[in-house]
């Protein structure tokens, strides 16, 4: 079932009793199309918790509506919504065993959907088992490790059959190997129940590597929705830019003069663009190692690291403390050399407006112009 | 010995010789006193040694007096307190707002000295020939009997002692409660509430277990103090308790050192290791019961 946020926006009274708000969520607007994993990415306190929690039902937008499907649920309290929900604290019941917490939501069903001992036994078997903790039924929480308990929050969301199944920070808690697990598990549960998930994470790394779409926000705001490499390939503004991709984008302050893009002294492009002050962003595979190349940094370090070379060198013009470019192993520089040069690949190298941080789409056009 | 094990051993010689001196030895002590018999306090000997003094004690009347009262009084306030504050607790957890303001107003009896809010009983609850007491003008308005509660019918003390009782353990139990509320993990509720538990069954099935150890602190600590409850007595009912038959054990052990009876250790000591017995037993089966009840991290 598809989600549809219209114009959602959250605003919280401020506690400095001066009466004013902060808005956490701002007017946002998208889909999210059924079935698919939706990632939710953004810094800390970006709003996307509150986010999570008005498409649950926890919290009530201050404006905008909701629909799952094609029902308006702004006012439906959660459990009328079919949404199961993982905390990024488990929020297990402590004093419950596995089976006890699983059946909890079960046992809240009234009237006609009333379950019997052994539905409530079976459904939550049935959960177990798609999370492969069927073994573990009779411990308590504090009796398990951190991907296990995890497991379990995800059974008792799922235990239900909901609509939609959101997933709040669910690996914070996990050390790395077990993330890297656990998040495989989770893109492979969604793919067997075809559930529409969203999944919230300040890393942009756990987000590229199992959406099928990402959502990056930015102090309550929308950035931008897509595909993840299409968003990281096309980026719209230079936060999304320097937000996605490890090692990051590397940043530099240039300027465009007479169709040639400028980086300190060193023409860097052509460009079909007018004069103008620019960022210019270039990725770390956006580098070409070339004794001819126009760009020039300083040389700090080489580092081999299995298949690619990185090459850590410094750029007066660059935001960031070093420069980072990966080139093919064979490529590799002197390391005692000075100075590094470098051709740009145009497709890799991103412009964006010095006062409004958008992006600017140029076109590259040969030398000879 | 080593110096390895030596080493803890100096550590603790300070605090074991305090309390060698100041706990073993008179609990020892009273034990000796308990089964010496015929003692005489001005010579300080005794005709011999046997279990008279506990005879003597189990059979006067004053004793059985004493325990009953005892008795009544925790039954009655234990759980009626912690009860109370219980729903106290509740009601400021859901109220954050006003939550400082009633900690502070629910805190005063705390910080309150005995005598000092004996004396505020005395005031709403006393006869005298010149006033009918607060509580008993209430009494008239809603066009009821005045009651003497302080030197009427038992019932009328006992109610008293309860609601004195009740009154001044409440502050403590509340700022205990209110702070073991306040430690639940919030998103618990937020997972029952996503999963639509009635607020009910929240509060039986998460808020309850998430403070059973508070709550069995409460009534533990509840049970041992109640047991031994003699100053708020002596406040309201003043010093000759068992004439006013509303005597306690503590009272009655006080009275058979040092009261206008007193003079008899031997009585006191026996009295005193009467009470210990009981308070170890209900402890005991305190604990036993919590051990299926209560849920410890
Ligand atoms: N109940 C609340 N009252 C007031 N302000 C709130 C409340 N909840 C959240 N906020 C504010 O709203 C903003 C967004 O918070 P939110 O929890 O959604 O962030 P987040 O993106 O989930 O952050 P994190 O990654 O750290 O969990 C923050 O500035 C936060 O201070
Ligand atoms: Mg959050």
């Amino acid at each position: 079932m598809k989600i549809v946020l219209d114009h959602l926006t959250k605003r919280f009274p401020n506690r400095n009793k001066d009466g004013g708000f902060v808005t956490a969520v701002s007017d946002f607007t998208f889909e999210i199309p059924d079935g698919k994993l939706v990632g939710l990415l953004g810094p800390s306190g970006c709003g996307k918790s509150t986010m999570l929690n008005m498409i649950c039902g926890l919290e009530v937008p201050s404006e905008g509506r909701i629909y799952f499907g094609e029902d308006d649920v702004t006012e439906l309290p959660p459990e009328n919504r079919g949404v199961g929900m993982v905390f990024q604290s488990y929020a297990l019941y402590p004093h419950l065993t596995v089976m006890q917490n699983i059946t909890f939501p079960l046992e809240n069903l009234k009237g006609k959907d009333k379950l019997t001992k052994e539905q409530m036994k079976a459904k939550a078997l049935e959960a177990a088992r798609l999370v492969q903790i069927e073994q573990l039924m009779e411990r308590k929480p504090s009796e398990m490790s951190g991907g296990q308990q995890q497991r379990v929050a995800i059974a008792r969301a799922l235990v239900k059959k909901p609509r939609v199944l959101l997933l709040d920070e669910p690996l914070s808690n996990l050390d790395a190997r077990l993330r890297l697990q656990t998040r495989e598990e989770i893109r492979r549960i969604q793919k067997e129940t075809k559930i529409t998930t969203v999944f919230v994470t300040h890393d942009q790394e756990e987000a590229m590597s199992i959406s099928d779409l990402i959502v990056v926000m930015s102090a309550g705001v929308l950035q931008q929705i897509g595909k993840p490499q299409e968003v990281y390939d096309d980026p719209v503004n230079l936060f999304v830019a320097k937000f996605l991709g490890t090692p990051a984008i590397n940043v530099f302050t240039g300027k465009i003069r007479n169709h040639r893009l400028f980086i300190g002294d060193e023409p860097v492009m052509h460009v079909q663009e007018d004069d103008r002050e620019v960022y210019v962003g270039i990725r770390p595979e956006g580098f070409i190692l070339d004794e001819n190349g126009p760009f020039t940094c300083a040389l700090n370090r080489v580092e081999v690291m299995g298949r690619d070379t990185s090459v850590v060198s410094t750029h007066p013009l660059c935001e960031n403390v070093v420069v980072r470019s990966i080139i093919s192993t064979e490529d590799k520089p002197d390391p005692d050399a000075q100075d590094v040069h470098f051709f740009l690949k145009p497709q890799k190298t991103l412009l964006f407006d010095r006062n409004t941080q958008e992006r600017i789409y140029y076109h590259e056009v040969p030398e000879a112009l | 010995m080593n110096t390895r094990s030596l080493k803890p051993w100096l550590y603790l010689l300070p605090a074991i010789l305090f309390l060698t001196a100041f706990m073993v030895y008179p609990l020892f002590d009273v034990f000796v006193y308990s089964v010496e018999e015929g003692y005489n306090f001005a010579s300080q000997t005794y005709s011999g040694t046997g279990i008279y003094n506990y005879s003597y004690v189990l059979h006067d009347q004053y004793f059985l007096q004493a325990v009953k009262n005892t008795f009544i009084l925790v039954i009655i306030t234990v759980p009626l307190s912690t009860g109370i504050a219980l729903l106290i607790s509740l009601g400021l957890n859901s109220l954050p707002k006003l939550k400082d303001l009633y900690q502070t107003i629910f805190f005063l009896p705390y910080v309150t000295n005995t005598l000092a809010v004996g004396l505020v009983f005395m005031i709403l609850f006393k006869k005298t020939p010149y006033s009918e007491g607060f509580v008993n003008l209430l009494i008239h308005f809603f066009g009821g009997e005045s009651v003497d509660f302080i030197e009427g019918p038992y019932w009328a003390k006992m109610f008293v002692m309860c609601f004195y009782t009740v009154w001044i353990v409440l502050p403590f139990k509340i700022l205990i409660l209110t702070s073991a509320l306040a430690s639940v993990d919030q998103d618990l509720y937020k997972a029952a509430k996503v999963d639509g538990t009635s607020r009910l069954r929240i509060f039986y099935k998460i808020t309850l277990p998430m403070i059973s150890p508070m709550i069995f602190y409460l009534i533990i600590t509840g049970f041992i103090g109640a047991f031994k409850a003699y100053s708020d007595v002596v406040a309201i009912f003043g010093v000759n308790l068992n004439a006013a038959g509303m005597n306690t054990i503590v009272g009655y052990v006080y009275d058979m050192l040092y009261g206008d009876s007193g003079g008899y250790p031997s009585f006191a000591s026996a009295a005193a290791l009467i009470l210990f017995a009981i308070v170890l037993t209900i402890t005991c089966i305190n604990l036993l019961v919590s051990r299926k009840k209560v849920y410890y991290d």
